[in-house]
């Protein structure tokens, strides 16, 4: 007995940990280094129109997750099988599948958040992240690779999504979740809500700026000329 | 006295601040300071084909704000002549001016001392030279604001601009953006309530909607004109005298600096003469407008579009923009033909929002900022224009 599995652990590759240093940079990479949003600039039309409330931001990036990990799963299992001259066609009726019930779930239980979100969870088939993750990444991985660089992903664009929706629920309404942050003295004293921060152009400046710290904080990303 | 303040500077103050001195970071901020005072004692070396002149970018900025002097001085009378008006008491014209300029100054502190601030930071920080840019865009933010606006907002937007407008691009001289309306762009649409109305153009009346003495409102002849379902010219007239001439000299409610068209024609007149602002623009920009609102006046469909075309010239920011804001030579077309193009377009364009937009009845502001967007694009084909002009010729010589 003891020989034969020897003989089977000669011949099969050394089994990957499961999180080893290569699976744990497809988590982290996406947070920084190579971020949807702020490096590769994709899934920007939902950044900037869903980020005026916390919640709207934290409930998308949510969904963007669930979607994600299912497409990227469902993906990565079936990439033998798809050919590729369809490949795109079926990448987006799984995406499309995932989507409807991601809406039904939030139709069910968040129905306002939902109702603020309106088209944007629809809008979630063509976003552009979901569908480089698919081409680029479980076309061609495993099940379980595809499943962090998914989470990997979701987080990248969902803290970017939360930290733009902070800074203008804050200063655009002067609100956290929906809850007023900012004491009713500061208003007395003259303060007032920046009307601008509402305004999509605004949401396309914090990220803007968010780019600009994150740049001069990661000297990686500078590039040389 | 000039001079030994000068040797003194040299000898005492500037060793600690040059290559390995206690304060070599701040270097910026002194080298400002002192230049800003002195004539600097380097010149451009005799290679090359350089024009030595003693018109530096700071001498070339100081005379813009000397232009804007009249504007300045007119706005703070007029901000005490309308306070007197709305009141009705008695006044004399120290009364007024006194009135206006302690309305005035702090809003022109509050904008230079954030924007100079946002410059002496970044100069320390990128280690350059601190831009003299500031010195037109902190007098313009004020002059194009209406008074009662509070300071904190003033401060807000001027550090917005100077960081979004012009630092990113790479500072003074990189800005696409026209710094001031940048400005007041983010004013008008941050905090729309204190930008717009009949409350905040006449000093000391934001709680309630300021009447004058006989009744009429505070709001300025733009939003009259949008607001009339018919017949503004004469309802103007009523209120104001003969309108035209009322514009024209400025003693009507509107932001501090660009009421009178007469105090900005000195301006313009100073930076022609000085061969500063481009007299291209600022014809063309004229011609634009007068099209502009003669072909409104053919429509006819509204009473807004019956308006004379020559009242356009003289209501709101039109004049005021034209002169000191679209010259502005970083944002402009820089080729001859591209300033004619692109001052006719913020006359016409500037008119067009004004007339066609309710909401927005200072085009002149958002046509400036979108003509600064497209002038690289005008000067693209202006350029590409001329060498295909030239490769012509050449070919047809050759052949």
């Amino acid at each position: 007995m003891s020989e034969t599995a020897e003989a089977t652990a000669v011949v099969k590759e050394p089994r990957e940990p499961l999180f080893s240093s290569k699976n744990k940079k497809l988590l982290s990479d996406p947070l920084n280094d190579d971020n949807p949003i702020t490096i590769q600039v994709l899934g920007i039309c939902s950044a900037l129109a869903i980020t005026v409330q916390v919640k709207q931001a934290v409930v998308m990036s949510l969904s963007v997750l669930v979607v994600m990990i299912g497409a990227n799963l469902i993906v990565s299992l079936m990439r033998n099988l798809i050919p590729s001259r369809v490949r795109i066609i079926v990448q987006l009726v799984i995406v499309a599948a995932l989507v409807i019930l991601v809406d039904q779930v939030l139709k069910a239980y968040v129905y306002d958040v939902s109702k603020q979100l309106s088209v944007f969870v629809g809008l979630i088939i063509t976003n552009c992240i979901i569908m480089g993750r698919l081409e680029a990444f479980a076309l061609a991985n495993k099940p379980w690779p595809s499943f962090l660089d998914a989470i990997g992903n979701a987080a990248g664009y969902g803290w970017i999504l939360i930290a733009v929706a902070v800074v203008r629920e804050l200063f655009g309404s002067g609100k956290f979740w929906g809850y007023q942050v900012i004491p009713d003295a500061v208003y007395d004293f003259g303060y007032f809500n920046n009307g601008l921060m509402i305004l999509p152009p605004m949401a396309l400046i914090t990220v803007g700026i968010i780019i600009w710290i994150q740049r001069s904080k990661n000297t990686k990303l500078i590039e040389e000329n | 006295m000039s001079n030994a303040i000068h040797n003194f500077l040299e000898k005492n103050i500037k060793p600690s601040f040059d290559k390995g001195g206690k304060l070599e970071n701040f270097f910026p901020a002194y080298d400002a300071l002192e230049t800003f005072l002195f004539v600097p004692g380097h010149t451009t070396n005799g290679k090359g084909s350089h024009i030595r002149d003693g018109i530096d970018m700071k001498r070339t900025m100081i005379m813009v704000v000397l232009a804007m002097v009249p504007a300045l001085l007119f706005g703070m009378w007029n901000t005490g002549y309308q306070y007197f008006l709305s009141t009705g008491e008695a006044y004399t014209f120290m009364d007024a001016f006194l009135y206006g300029a302690l309305k005035v100054l702090p809003l022109v502190v509050v904008s230079y001392a954030a924007g100079l601030g946002v410059e002496f930071v970044f100069a320390i920080i990128n280690k350059h030279q601190v831009a003299e840019g500031f010195l037109v865009s902190g007098m313009l933010i004020p002059l194009c604001l209406p008074v009662e606006i509070p300071l904190w907002m003033v401060a807000a937007a001027t550090i917005f601009a100077v960081v979004i407008g012009k630092e990113v691009f790479g500072g003074t001289g990189m800005n696409i953006l026209n710094v001031a309306l940048t400005a007041r762009a983010f004013l008008l649409f941050a905090y729309p309530t204190w930008m717009s109305g009949d409350k905040v153009w006449i000093g000391g009346g934001t709680d309630e909607a300021v009447a004058y003495a006989d009744g009429s409102t505070g709001a300025t002849l733009l939003a009259q004109a949008t607001e009339r379902s018919s017949g503004f010219v004469d309802a103007a007239g009523v209120q104001y005298g003969d309108s035209f001439w009322s514009a024209f000299m400025g003693m009507i409610p509107g932001s501090i600096g660009e009421t009178s068209t007469l105090a900005i024609m000195i301006g313009a007149a100073i930076l022609l003469i000085t061969g500063i602002a481009s007299w291209k623009v600022m014809f063309s920009g004229i011609a634009g407008a007068y099209v502009m609102g003669l072909l409104f006046n053919l429509w006819g469909a509204n009473p807004f579009m019956e308006v004379p075309a020559h009242m356009h010239l003289v209501m709101g920011g039109f004049a005021f923009g034209i002169v000191f804001m679209a010259t502005d030579p970083v944002t402009a077309a820089q080729t001859s033909t591209g300033k004619y193009i692109y001052g006719f377009l913020i006359g016409f364009l500037g008119i067009m929002i004004r007339v066609f937009n309710p909401a927005y009845p200072e085009g002149i502001m958002l046509a400036i900022l979108f003509m600064n967007v497209m002038a690289p694009l005008i000067d693209h084909y202006v350029v590409e224009a001329n060498i295909k002009r030239r490769q012509k010729r050449t070919m047809a010589v050759a052949a």
